[in-house]
């Protein structure tokens, strides 16, 4: 179990540009919390600071109270596992297998434990049948899926997946929604960056708004897409989803998800 | 002026079978036609055979014609075809020239090639990076961009050109939704001053918003074809792999929960 703390952390690329400007946060083992905010906010700044990939520029990354920078690549890398949004940037093996290999071969896995750390992965995100296969014959979507599972087979206690959903379909999503919900009940911590707010209401326990490298809103959904936060989460540029705003023209109180407002109309 | 797709099929060098099969479609000046389907359903393909660029630089072979205001594609030289049509790829970074040092520059790349007068260069770069609020990155490396940012570059680019036709590539991918709700705009701007534009996407709310028609993909093949309220609102789309609207689902969830849809509907006019 991994408790994680961010404590006033900058960080500037090159000179001038500010991604990060003191940000605060802390997130408890076997939370699932979603990061959302604009294109360019600092969401996947901050991601990269949680398993060492980015150093701050100022203030520090806690693991389990202890200083990030104080720790090796691969001592993070056994506790903080992250899916890139771009999954090129992370594949590189000649099959499907070898490439979801990789990741729990490095943690020290051999024999029947790496075999089936690899074919649980490979099954979540339904590419059981394509082990022998060459990354680059999947379609961009299945890449995707793909960088999702090798990063699952490290069993890592915290999963960060940066904008899992992006270029999937309809059963894209509900393999990504399902590795999300059976991470989480093993306990693991799920934080994602997502710009659906849809999914982000009905997968998520807690919400974390970021807008110019800062957080300017974190709560459960409830509260985050409720009337009273409209201005904050609209000075961000974003939308609560669509069953929240009719909820509240509705006079029925915050309902972020589909299924709350179908519900809250139904008992009203 | 149209782009036209008679009994086109196709398939990739080595494949065993063809990604596409048997499309017909006529895309008018000033329509905007959306594309879904599930992943590997032949989306990406079409743009790669509609925008000329398969076989002509990837390879494959291609069967049926592919016309461009009524001239086959493949007589027209590469050069011809950049000014008329173009593409934005599912990936922005594929699409960057690599060769600028600033976000102006390289929106600016695309109209340089085509030979511009300088004034017309800056003024449509200005106004395209005005028309997606990309001002501000003007001076910015275009390498040290997050991802969304570097498909709003790529969309600017393509704007800067002002082609006749254009194919964009799930453009909104990794955009915002404020991102999102822009990228609509423009593709909406475009089409009212004539350009046609075949939009595959996954957000169906955008295409709901900015389609004419919609086209659904299933194994290389059209499996459904109409206007776009009506292809997006078909109970077939989920087993298509394709995600129906928000309002779409609302109102399905709404209906079997016994609901009366006229209060919803009451509630949606309202919002």
């Amino acid at each position: 179990m991994v408790d994680l703390a961010v404590e006033g952390l900058s960080h500037v690329y090159g000179r001038e540009v500010r991604a990060l400007q003191g940000v605060d946060l802390r997130i408890a083992s076997g939370e699932r919390v979603a990061l959302v905010g604009q294109n360019g906010s600092g969401k996947t700044t901050l991601v990269r600071h949680l398993n060492g990939l980015l150093r701050p520029s100022s203030g520090r990354v806690l693991v389990d109270g202890v200083d990030a920078a104080r720790l090796t690549v691969a001592q993070m890398a056994r506790r903080v596992g992250l899916v890139f949004q771009d999954p090129d940037q992370q594949i590189f093996a000649a099959s499907v297998r070898s490439e979801v290999e990789f990741g729990p071969r490095n943690l020290g896995l051999r024999g029947g434990s790496l075999r089936q750390a690899v074919d649980e992965a490979l099954d979540a995100v339904g590419l059981g049948t394509e082990a022998r296969t060459n990354p680059y014959d999947l379609g961009s979507a299945r890449r995707k899926l793909l960088a999702l599972a090798s990063v699952l087979a490290m069993r890592t206690p915290v999963l960060v997946l940066d904008e899992p959903t992006t270029g999937q379909d309809l059963r894209g999503v509900e393999r990504v929604r399902s590795v999300i919900e059976s991470a989480s009940s093993a306990g693991r911590t799920v934080i994602a960056i997502s710009h659906d707010m849809r999914f982000v209401a009905e997968s998520f326990a807690r919400v974390v708004v970021m807008h110019a490298g800062r957080i300017v809103l974190d709560g459960p959904p409830e509260s985050v897409f409720a009337a009273p936060a409209w201005d904050r989460l609209r000075a961000t540029y974003l939308e609560p989803p669509l069953a929240a705003l009719i909820g509240e023209s509705l006079g029925l109180g915050s309902t972020p998800t589909d299924e709350a407002l179908i519900y809250a109309i139904s008992s009203s | 002026m149209t782009l036209t797709l008679e009994k086109v099929s196709y398939r990739y060098a080595g494949a065993a079978t063809p990604s596409l099969r048997d499309i017909d479609i006529a895309l008018r000046d000033g329509e905007v036609l959306g594309l879904v389907g599930a992943s590997e359903s032949g989306k990406t393909t079409l743009c790669l055979v509609a925008s000329g660029l398969a076989p002509r630089t990837v390879g494959g072979r291609l069967t049926g014609r592919v016309l461009l205001d009524g001239k086959d594609i493949e007589a027209a030289r590469i050069h011809e075809l950049a000014g008329r049509i173009g593409i934005a790829f599912q990936n922005p970074a594929t699409q960057r020239s690599g060769v600028t040092e600033t976000v102006f520059e390289e929106v600016a790349f695309g109209p340089m090639n085509l030979g511009q007068p300088l004034d017309e260069i800056l003024e449509r770069t200005s106004s395209a990076l005005r028309a997606l609020r990309i001002e501000e990155l003007a001076p910015r490396d275009p390498g040290q961009l997050s991802g969304g940012q570097q498909q709003l570059v790529a969309i600017a680019g393509l704007l800067a050109m002002a082609p006749s036709h254009l194919v964009l590539d799930e453009p909104t991918a990794q955009l915002d939704p404020a991102g999102t709700t822009l990228v609509g705009d423009a593709i909406a701007q475009l089409a009212l001053d004539g350009t046609s534009i075949l939009l595959v996407e996954h957000k169906t709310d955008l295409l709901a918003r900015v389609c004419s028609r919609v086209i659904a993909l299933e194994a290389g093949r059209v499996a459904m074809e109409g206007a776009a309220p009506d292809v997006l609102s078909d109970p077939r789309l989920g087993q298509l792999g394709v995600a129906e609207p928000a309002l779409v689902r609302l109102r399905r969830m709404a209906e079997g929960a016994g609901l009366d849809p006229a209060r919803l509907e009451r509630a949606e006019a309202s919002v």
